[in-house]
């Protein structure tokens, strides 16, 4: 297989985004386009994101804090995510999104989120 | 690793529940055997979905799923679909099934939730048009007879007989909605909040009828139903709904020594009555954290932290449930977030003005404390309301209802506290 890519993650099929924990563990998590990263760390049985309801913008249990160069990539945010974000376990920051609405696309493969201490 | 590899965990049922159990455990490393034995057909999906984007066509069924089959493989979970487990034998640690087959466990964990309360009345059982919705062919079944000509009479005004008019009325269905009580939601929530939702389903074109007595279903030749109602005229539909509440599925438990009563009874630990069975979800009766007692909730958020909760016991990582209950509800485009138990005599406080189809909230005082709030459409108001009822702030009901009062600036006048 050949890839004209310099970024060894790019030109597989399946985008992939880096969960920083904060015990300074590093995962590597498989998202497809399309799907979001809530739904891909649930799938995985990744210990960190809870998704509580299913992606329905009601629990806010799925808190990521994402790395400063990715943000003005990221998808916009709907109002209700906004004010949704109030209702993090974690005190927010400018860095944080809820991660049920980042749904994958190529754009996004390498994408570096940092999780919070708690979740609820 | 935690747990030594022999020890095996059997998880009875395969709702959110039992998939959350497994799930936590693979996440706090559990390195034992882990099987899922689900009555289901279908693998573990949402069931809120059923009622909302599911039934409305709006999200198909990869979506519904909480995760691919897949992913149960890659972690070594043994999820058995189609599966029922007959009996337990606790002093021997055996579960018997369905098919003749004894499994034995180290752990046995119940989330075996609860199925619909069947319509009792004259005729219901033997009807070919009455509807139920617990699992995913139900839902299929429900999906494929609501359409935008077909009539639909809703029998029980509760959250999911509401969601279902909603989602049957946008279809174009007509829809009537039969309620016993005086009004919707009553056990559930205030008067504003049912008037609310009886404003809204009339608004959009249903036929609500409150203390409405059904008193017998007959299927009539040309393949309609009849519901007769005492002394009012008839209603005739194409189909029933029938939501009049949930039985929790514990017999299995019962016939197999456990204490239960409306429920079975687990201590803050997720632990039964008998070593090695912990059970998890609405089928579970547990400590109630806020009041005292014992409560069951029919809840996804309760589902999947009984079961973290049962997860952490058993991988000898314990921590009491104490979280409050939380619960959500769509309808048209009304999203109601609630926190908290309602109980009859709150004092309720309306902030905003329910009559004006803007977001509003209620908050419930008991003692003068914040206890409970159903707050509409407004997801900032749920988050202030969420750390108001978990801290049990006491809070004037005109500080509440006075729009100009940030209800930070209450959270804030108790900040001391430390947040739950
Ligand atoms: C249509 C609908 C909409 C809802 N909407 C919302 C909502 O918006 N918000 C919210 O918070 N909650 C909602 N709920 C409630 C919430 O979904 C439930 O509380 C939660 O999913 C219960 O999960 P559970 O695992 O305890 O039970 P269940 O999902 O009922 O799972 C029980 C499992 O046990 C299996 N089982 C039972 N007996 C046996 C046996 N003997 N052997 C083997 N397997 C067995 C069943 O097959 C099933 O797989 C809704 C519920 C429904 C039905
Ligand atoms: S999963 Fe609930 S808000 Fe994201």
């Amino acid at each position: 297989m050949t890839s004209t890519s310099c970024n060894p993650e790019r030109g597989t099929d399946v985008p992939k985004v880096t969960l920083h924990y904060p015990n300074g563990e590093v995962r590597t998590l498989s998202v497809d386009n399309g799907q979001s990263v809530m739904k891909a760390a649930t799938a995985n049985m990744v210990p960190g994101i809870i998704g509580e309801c299913g992606g329905e913008l009601t629990c806010a249990t799925c808190h990521v804090f994402v790395e400063p160069e990715w943000l003005d990539r990221l998808p916009g945010q709907e109002q209700e995510e906004v004010d949704m974000l109030d209702l993090t376990s974690e005190e927010p920051t400018e860095c944080s999104r809820l991660s049920c609405q980042i749904v994958m696309s190529p754009d996004l493969d390498g994408l570096v989120v940092r999780l919070p201490k708690t979740q609820r | 690793m935690v747990g030594s590899s022999s020890e095996r965990v059997t998880i009875v049922g395969g709702g959110a529940a039992g998939a959350e159990c497994a799930a936590r455990l693979r996440m706090a490393d559990f390195a034992g055997e882990i099987t899922i034995l689900s009555a289901d057909v279908h693998p573990p999906y949402e069931l809120p979905s059923l009622s909302k984007g599911y039934l409305s066509g709006a999200s198909g069924y990869d979506e519904v799923l909480l995760r691919p089959v897949s992913a149960y493989t890659e972690h070594d979970i043994d999820l058995q679909l189609n599966t029922r487990v007959k009996s337990i034998d606790t002093a021997r640690h055996e579960v018997r099934l369905d098919d003749g087959r004894v499994l034995s466990y180290s752990k046995l964990v119940l989330a075996t939730g609860g199925r619909p309360r069947p319509l009792l009345v004259p005729g219901a059982a033997d009807s070919a048009h009455v509807f139920y919705l617990r699992t995913l062919n139900d839902a299929d079944r429900l999906r494929s007879v609501i359409t935008p000509t077909s009539s639909i009479a809703v029998i029980g005004g509760g959250y999911l007989g509401l969601e279902v008019a909603s989602v049957a009325r946008s279809m174009g269905a007509a829809v009537t909605v039969l309620e016993g009580l005086p009004r919707l939601l009553s056990r559930v929530t205030s008067p504003p909040v049912s008037e609310f939702f009886a404003r809204l389903h009339r608004t959009e074109g249903v036929d609500l009828r409150l203390e409405a007595k059904v008193e017998r279903i007959e299927d009539t030749p040309d393949g309609r139903v009849t519901i007769h109602l005492g002394d009012d005229a008839p209603i005739r539909a194409d189909l029933v709904f029938a939501s009049i509440g949930l039985l929790p599925s514990v017999q299995l438990g019962i016939a197999a020594g456990l204490e239960a009563e409306n429920g079975i009874r687990v201590d803050e630990y997720g632990q039964t009555s008998v070593p090695d069975v912990y059970a998890a979800g609405d089928c579970t009766s547990h400590p109630d954290a806020q009041d005292g007692g014992f409560r069951r909730l029919e809840s996804l958020p309760n589902a999947m932290e009984t079961a973290a909760t049962v997860a952490a016991s058993i991988v000898g990582n314990p921590a009491p449930y104490v979280a409050v209950p939380w619960f959500w509800s769509e309808q048209y485009d009304v999203k109601l977030q609630t926190v908290g138990v309602y109980k009859q005599g709150d004092d309720a406080v309306v902030r905003g003005d329910e009559r004006s189809g803007e977001p509003f909230s209620v908050f419930y005082l008991r003692g003068g404390e914040v206890r409970a709030a159903d707050v509409i459409s407004s997801p900032r108001d749920f988050a202030a309301a969420k750390t108001l009822v978990a801290r049990r702030v006491a809070a004037s009901a005109a500080d509440l209802a006075d729009r100009r009062v940030p209800l930070k600036a209450l959270l804030r006048a108790t900040a001391a506290v430390p947040s739950a």
